[in-house]
């Protein structure tokens, strides 16, 4: 009796031994993974994020098929007989393992949260991922950036629903985000009237725009390419048209870029809200009524949301 | 079938006996017994999930496409918005509370709620406040559409002028459901403190009723703030206040406090009770008892604590500095903790026992598969510099619809089908209930995995139209919606035409334990009436032998038909 029950339990061992083991594979393979998922990496913050994203998609990967092979034995091998209506052993608790499976996910999470908390201060270092200005946003421009320079500085305007860039140093707005690739730019982040999300997934940042606030974002792209800017708080009728394209390109093309828009006459930017609007008119709506977009921005590029992007 | 064949104690009880003659009708007054109180609950439920679910299949039938083809975008954002006003406070929160009405007073041997009246008022709210925000997509202006958290300056926004508006009525509504939950949380608390039977002591409480009283205390403690809110915001809508308009000197900011303060425990008003029926139904059937009953019942109020300390993840990216994004990421995470005891202990609970896997176990197989998913995407979405680019993406809808649906609706549909026979006295039918558990799992899992990886790419939730490159996994996502509509179509056959015609249930027909399953079905109006048995165990005794009550015999085998 003592011998063969030994006997099961080496056996029993060498089972969920060989099946950790391939679960241990698997999940690593699935953090490899998991970098195919997300957009390209275009700023110096995405590695950060998407490490930690591969890291947790392991974890989540071990844990997830971990707690359904258990489900899985059960189901398969753990069924009463047709008419069998006698009851399983009572096995009421075990204090021992009722103590681990406590503590052993309290040290997992306490290492997530040390892992990430670092993350966020690398982010930080970069440059600080927002910093606020309460009260009247016009006043407070000067003087905070002072230490952060030679950051390129763009000045961003969320409205309903429409984006516009303006680059104070050139003189020059647009309605397409240009930016140097490889150098640290700090944008100014203010919303003309409800909140908006100043998002681009390729750099995998985020940021809202809370009226009546001017936020600063720092982030430094570094792959050239054209990506999406979306608005990603809710924000009105059109918010899903609230989007714009992010240029990234050499600081050559950059500066040719600056230098050829600020010699543009100003002329009305892109907001597909404005032309819906208009073709909603024409038609005769048959939705409900709604708020009316802010005119489209006098800018010196209009740019294009209508090529293919990276991200 | 004659009334010769009803229990006495059932006939001349006033409460509505299935198949007894007019009985219907009652369940239309104003009753104070709170197991047609339940049964008014969950059927009002039941008639808005379809609502809201007509509403999304609407949305993913937008979706099917990236342009934006099929509605308005303002008849989009009424939908959406009002497909998730509808699910939360039409649907979840009222069907929850049916079932706390049906199982708190049967589980614990009180006759009724301590405030039958009070229960009576609460949920003839429901109708009342659910009838103001349907009426609300009559008005010229629509319905309210800027998304159940209404975050203003954009809930505020109101292009008519009008003072009657879509919003208005939204903030009324929802300060009305804050009122109903706040009167029923007072009920369900002292009901479980005041009027357990003798010997049910708080270590020999069924886990649904620790799970139902930690449920209810947070709302007791969260409500307030949501309601102060939306009433302030009605506030700012109608008279021009501004506690939130930033041109005023408010702060928009301040409001998704107020709401997530809510809101965020609202989520484990949902999900406790569902772990409660977890809890219940895996023991009765694998025949085993809870494994850790104890740590599983503490950990109840674990989640209750470390819930109400985690709500600024719901806005890291807004204007929260960053000490508040490394805290909260923290308390965050550690709901795990409490939360992974109770998988655990279900996994031990089931592990070695003597399955059977009828409609309510694999309901709850499948929404303890679902919990797992959502769980290991929460913390990711704790994690700060991940939520930071996947939040407000679909990657967030995924995850909640996974908690939502995936396991707090599949769990109640268990639940329903574990106590629809001792309720309506009827047995449901075994294959159209296995149907709809095999449509629902699939259906589920077609349409909400798909917003992962569409979030993980950069989709922004509450989108009418998108880019081109999201096509693939929205078309898999709106084919899941559809068959997760079909899915109801089963469930719906088979609750009425078992409850019409269904076989007669037996007194307990899982060989389950609990006080519930010693009252005949359906229970009289006063449940024990004067013979309230003194609990003498706890309350998984499976395999024990041990009785739960003094003079058990006394209790069991009480049929309906007179022999």
């Amino acid at each position: 009796m003592n011998s063969s029950s030994t006997r099961i339990n080496y056996y029993a061992l060498a089972l969920v031994s060989a099946w950790t083991g391939v679960l241990v594979v698997f999940s690593f393979w699935m953090s490899r993974q998991a970098y195919h998922w997300l957009p390209v990496q275009a700023s110096t913050a995405a590695p950060l994020v998407d490490g930690l994203f591969s890291f947790e998609t392991a974890l989540a990967t071990f844990v997830f098929f971990g707690v359904i092979s258990v489900m899985a034995w059960v189901v398969i091998f753990n069924r009463a007989e047709k008419y069998d209506m006698s009851d399983a052993e009572p096995i009421e608790g075990n204090t021992r393992l009722e103590i681990i499976w406590t503590v052993i996910p309290a040290l997992i999470v306490f290492g997530i949260a040390f892992y990430s908390v670092r993350v966020n201060q690398k982010l930080a270092v970069l440059g600080p991922m927002e910093h606020i200005h309460r009260g009247d946003p016009i006043e407070e421009v000067g003087g905070f950036l002072g230490d952060r320079l030679p950051a390129e500085q763009v000045e961003v305007t969320a409205r309903q629903w429409s984006w516009q860039f303006n680059y104070p140093a050139a003189k020059v707005s647009s309605t397409e985000l240009h930016l140097p690739v490889d150098k640290p730019v700090t944008f100014r982040l203010v919303s003309e009237d409800v909140i908006h999300g100043f998002y681009v997934p390729a750099f995998r940042l985020k940021q809202d725009i809370i009226p009546g606030r001017a936020i600063n974002l720092n982030l430094t792209p570094t792959r050239e390419g054209r990506y999406r800017l979306r608005d990603s708080m809710y924000s009105g009728t059109w918010f899903s048209t609230n989007q714009a394209d992010v240029v990234v390109e050499s600081e050559a093309e950059y500066n040719s870029w600056l230098q050829q828009a600020a010699s543009q006459p100003l002329q009305p930017g892109l907001s597909d809200a404005v032309a819906e609007y208009k073709q909603r008119q024409a038609e005769g709506a048959r939705g409900w009524p709604t708020v009316v977009p802010a005119p489209a921005p006098m800018v010196n590029v209009p740019g294009s949301n209508q090529l293919p992007h990276n991200g | 079938m004659t009334l010769a064949s009803y229990d006495p104690r059932v006939l001349k009880s006033n409460a509505p006996v299935p198949g007894a003659p007019d009985n219907w009708k009652r369940f239309f007054s104003f009753n104070t017994d709170a197991k047609v109180i339940g049964i008014q609950y969950i059927t009002v439920a039941i008639f808005f999930l379809l609502i809201g679910g007509l509403l999304a299949m609407i949305m993913r039938g937008e979706l099917i496409t990236p342009e934006n083809d099929l509605v308005d975008r303002t008849v989009y954002n009424g939908l959406y918005t009002m497909h998730g006003t509808i699910m939360l406070f039409m649907f979840i929160f009222p069907v929850l509370n049916g079932l706390n009405n049906l199982l708190i007073p049967t589980m614990i041997g009180a006759p009724d709620m301590a405030f039958p009246r009070l229960n009576a008022v609460a949920f003839w709210l429901v109708p009342i406040f659910g009838v103001i925000l349907i009426s609300s997509f009559l008005l010229p202006g629509g319905p309210a559409n800027s998304g159940w958290w209404s975050y203003p300056p954009v809930s505020t926004q109101n292009p008519l002028g009008n003072l009657v508006s879509g919003e208005g009525m939204w903030l009324t509504a929802v300060a009305l459901s804050g009122v109903s939950s706040i009167m029923g949380a007072v009920n369900f608390v002292t009901t479980i403190i005041r009027m357990r039977a003798p010997g049910m002591t708080f270590f020999r409480m069924p886990i649904f009723i620790w799970t139902a009283w930690a449920a209810q205390s947070l709302q007791l403690i969260g409500l307030p703030a949501l309601t102060g809110g939306a009433i302030m915001l009605l506030f700012d809508l109608v008279v021009g206040t501004s506690f939130f308009q930033p041109e005023g000197g408010g702060d928009p900011v301040l409001y998704q406090h107020f709401f997530w303060f809510y809101s965020h425990p609202a989520v484990y008003v949902i999900i406790l009770p569902v772990f409660g029926i977890f809890s219940e139904l895996f023991s009765a059937h694998s025949r085993k008892p809870l494994f850790g009953y104890a740590f599983v019942a503490l950990a109840s109020f674990a989640i209750v604590f470390l819930g109400l300390i985690v709500w600024v993840h719901h806005f890291f990216p807004s204007g929260v500095p960053e000490w508040m994004r490394n805290l909260f990421m923290v308390t965050t995470m550690l709901i795990s903790v409490p939360t992974g005891v109770k998988v655990f202990a279900w996994l031990a609970t089931i592990w070695g026992g003597k399955l059977r896997l009828n409609t309510p176990m694999l309901f709850s197989l499948g929404g303890l598969f679902n919990f797992v998913f959502a769980g290991v995407t929460g913390i990711m979405l704790a994690t700060v510099p991940i939520d930071i680019h996947v939040n407000n993406t679909y990657f967030v809808v995924g995850h909640f619809h996974y908690v939502i649906y995936g396991a707090a609706v599949m769990g109640i549909y268990a639940a329903i089908y574990h106590w629809f026979p001792k309720f309506t006295g009827r047995m449901y039918y075994e294959g159209l209930g296995k149907l709809h558990f095999f449509l629902t799992f699939i259906g589920t899992n077609l349409n909400f995995f798909p917003m992962h990886p569409l979030g993980l790419m950069g989709m922004p939730r509450r989108v009418s139209s998108y880019d081109p490159e999201f096509t693939f996994w929205n078309v898999v996502a709106s084919l899941g919606s559809f068959l997760l509509g079909v899915s109801i179509i089963p469930f719906l056959i088979n609750m009425i035409s078992s409850w019409v015609r269904g076989p007669q249930a037996p007194q307990n027909p899982w060989n389950a334990i609990g006080l519930e399953w010693l009252l005949p079905s359906p229970p009289p109006a006063e449940n024990f009436e004067e013979n309230v048995p003194t609990v003498i165990s706890g309350p998984y005794g499976y395999g024990t032998g041990k009785p739960l009550v003094e003079n058990q015999s006394a209790y069991e085998n009480q049929s309906l038909l007179e022999a």
